[in-house]
């Protein structure tokens, strides 16, 4: 029963490791400010052109948003009082979120559906997906006219209820939460706290399921928001089924910026993955591009449903009309034809061009329900000024920066700490047996 | 217990009952109906009185008087919550006073996730300063584009017209009505202002196209409007249903609720279905 005499073993370890507890937090305070600084310096070299680049391009977003929030929204956006949304909007929240929709995709498959396959990208797309509604929901607050009020539909002394808005503001504040719990026990390997990744460990499905729904939610919620401007949103973009088809675009689309970013994390951070993942990976790939394809099958087909169900046919001479064309041609038939083929002959830079297709069609998508097919017969447009195009990428460089910085620190490609690890003694019903056995503590 | 009482207490019960019904509908605040200005655009003379009364009444400075602003189609804008239109039409110039419609059901306020936007019981449409948070949604749902944004200001404001609502829950009449020197505008309760249009369309019935804009639109609306011409002649929207706007993402607020409830459940039910024997642990990341 060497089994048994380890588990007593250990017992005894634990207790006297309770009995020292204050003295050994009062250790892991001295080991953990260290830590912590230490990982806060760089860890590559400073000047790269990356680096300089994101350098200007922040320093100048800053200084653009100071001149924003002293003399209002007008001295750096294009906006009017015909288009109260433009790209920070239109892009960085619409556009941005249905980027993110990898994260519940994928997690449905491998925490709900246990597909093994596509556990190694698993932390990666969850970073992704909560960096991206931080950075590009939270770039929500630089259009807001009034952001000090933010917390206003939160504190509950003003809960507007019969309001998409206020569904898809509780739905991202609660999503981002969820999705740190997915993420969090990689910050727990990092700081090498067991027992909290322990426990937050258990919190994960909890937290996909609730994220999982979430995600339904508000994904289609950003749809519902544009119901209310029937009267302004050309025919061929307004339908009542705009919450269904930003949800189902969402699938394909959140995965295709997992085919493309992965292309360019296996590149960027190669060091840190190990030869077995590398092949691993081209599987991945394609498994995902079959799902693509198959979930934009049904997307098109859903278009054509609600074309010809609305009648449109009277539209489709027409500028707007041919617009509508480019969008459903030109960035849904042919990447889907792509995609299609692509996994039939395992081609994997044909998918990676699908999936650069596919990401341009989705922009143009969410562009053209929230600005371009928005007040079409206005005479004057809204183009976005060069300010607005600028604070907008320094989001994305931001977001870029605190992606690097946690991918080369914490394991998000690399393997995982040797003691996060389950030992095969501890599995289900060997536990069992020891519990009967010696009634001591598990683990 | 014999049948005869039986009945009469029966009957007691019933009229209690109906007692209180009438108790509860004679309640000042439940019988009290929307009011609303009824415009009739044909006796509209063009003075832009109610443009220099609304102003003056809501802070803003005095609006250009110079005939010249008639001159292109203006709309109600961050400092002028009330403005006047000139038409050509084929009976001759019109004069138009456009603001906030005042919905019954606006899809402003039910945009508004902080309630800034509300639609009071009296019956206008108010905007709380305190509530806004800037977010421009109800300009994006409004069918009529009203809410106008201070796009200039750090501390920007959503401007619209607000029917003088503190005028209004005095008793008094909004400014601009008041100002009316040709009685084009009347203002009363909503049901009162229909009644009164649909008689003046009775006694005059060559003189108006046989309509009262406000009536049915969007669901109905506190400002109402009788015109001699075809209302589109008037850069009115005539292609906007007779649904109230709020129905049109009802639908898929109902839907919420029961995703809600529905997809945990389904996705937990999953969840086990795929759970392999030895696999009973949580599954960590």
């Amino acid at each position: 029963m060497r089994r048994k005499k380890t588990t007593i073993d250990k017992a005894m370890t634990r207790k006297t490791e309770s009995e020292s507890k204050s003295s050994l937090l009062i250790a892991e305070i001295r080991r953990f400010g260290p830590f912590l600084l230490s990982e806060m310096k760089p860890k590559g070299k400073l000047a790269t052109p990356f680096n300089v680049f994101a350098a200007i391009v922040l320093f100048v977003a800053v200084v653009l948003l100071v001149i924003r929030f002293t003399q209002g929204l007008e001295s750096t956006t294009n906006l009017s009082q015909d288009f109260p949304w433009g790209i920070w909007i239109g892009f960085d929240v619409i556009t941005g979120v249905a980027f993110a929709g990898g994260a519940y995709v994928i997690t449905f498959m491998v925490y709900i559906l246990r597909i093994e396959k596509y556990h190694p990208i698993v932390r990666m797309t969850v970073l992704n997906g909560f960096l991206a509604y931080v950075f590009y929901a939270g770039a929500l607050l630089f259009d807001l006219g009034r952001p000090w009020n933010v917390i206003n539909p939160i504190i509950g002394n003003s809960f507007g209820v019969s309001s998409v808005m206020f569904l898809v503001a509780w739905h991202f504040m609660l999503y981002m939460i969820a999705e740190f719990i997915e993420f969090s026990p990689a910050i727990a390997e990092w700081l090498g706290w067991k027992r909290v990744r322990r426990i937050l460990g258990t919190l994960t499905l909890g937290a996909v399921i609730f994220g999982i729904t979430l995600s339904t939610l508000h994904q289609s919620g950003l749809g519902a928001l544009l119901l209310m401007a029937k009267s302004k949103i050309h025919p061929l973009w307004y339908s009542e089924f705009i919450p269904i088809l930003f949800f189902v675009s969402s699938i394909f689309a959140g995965l295709s910026m997992v085919i493309v970013e992965g292309t360019i994390s296996q590149k960027v951070f190669r060091t840190q993955i190990n030869p077995q993942h590398h092949a691993a990976h081209d599987d991945i790939v394609v498994g995902l591009a079959r799902i693509c394809a198959g979930t934009m099958y049904v997307y098109f087909f859903l278009k054509v449903l609600v074309f010809i169900h609305g009648q449109h046919w009277i539209h489709i001479n027409t500028p707007m009309g041919w617009w509508f064309l480019v969008e459903i041609v030109g960035f849904v038939l042919i990447p889907v034809r792509l995609y299609a083929q692509a996994v039939q002959f395992r081609n994997l830079s044909l998918i990676r061009i699908a999936a650069a297709l596919t990401l341009i069609g989705i922009v143009l998508n969410r562009l053209n329900v929230s600005i371009i097919a928005f007040k079409w017969y206005a005479l004057e447009r809204y183009v976005p000024s060069w300010m607005e195009l600028e604070i907008t990428l320094g989001v994305i460089v931001a977001e870029i920066l605190v992606l690097r910085w946690v991918v080369n620190r914490m394991p998000i490609l690399r393997e995982h700490p040797d003691w996060t690890v389950p030992r095969p003694e501890l599995s289900w019903k060997t536990r069992l047996v020891v519990k009967e056995g010696a009634a001591t503590h598990e683990r | 217990m014999n049948r005869r009482n039986f009945v009469s207490t029966l009957a007691g019960i019933g009229s209690t009952a109906l007692m209180t019904e009438n108790a509860r509908a004679e309640d000042p605040a439940e019988l009290r109906e929307f009011v609303g200005i009824l415009v009739d655009t044909t006796r509209c003379v063009g003075c832009r009185s109610c443009e220099m009364a609304c102003a003056e009444a809501h802070g803003f400075p005095e609006p250009d008087s110079d005939p010249s602003v008639f001159e292109k189609e203006r709309s109600p804008s961050t400092t002028q919550w009330s403005i006047v239109n000139r038409y050509s039409t084929q009976k001759g110039e019109v004069y138009v006073k456009r603001q906030c419609m005042h919905c019954n059901q606006p899809a402003c306020a039910a945009a508004c996730l902080t309630k800034a936007m509300l639609k009071t019981e009296e019956g206008p449409v108010i905007w709380r300063e305190d509530k806004c948070m800037g977010c421009r949604f109800c300009m994006i749902c409004c069918p009529f584009d009203v809410p106008k944004f201070e796009y200039e200001s750090p501390v920007p404001k959503i401007q619209k017209c607000n029917l003088c609502w503190d005028r209004v829950k005095e008793g008094k009449v909004p400014v601009c009505v008041e100002a009316c020197p040709a009685e084009a505008l009347v203002f009363s309760s909503r049901k009162e202002l229909i009644e009164m249009g649909r008689a003046q369309i009775a006694k005059d019935p060559d003189s108006y196209v046989h309509q009262i804009y406000g009536e049915n639109e969007v669901g109905g609306s506190g400002y109402l409007y009788l015109s001699s011409v075809p209302f589109e002649q008037l850069g009115f929207r005539t292609d906007l249903e007779n649904i109230p706007y709020p129905e049109l993402s009802k639908d898929y607020l109902y839907a919420v609720p029961v995703v809600l409830t529905l997809w945990p459940a389904f996705l937990l039910a999953l969840s086990n279905a795929t759970k392999k024997d030895d696999d009973r642990q949580s599954h960590d990341t």
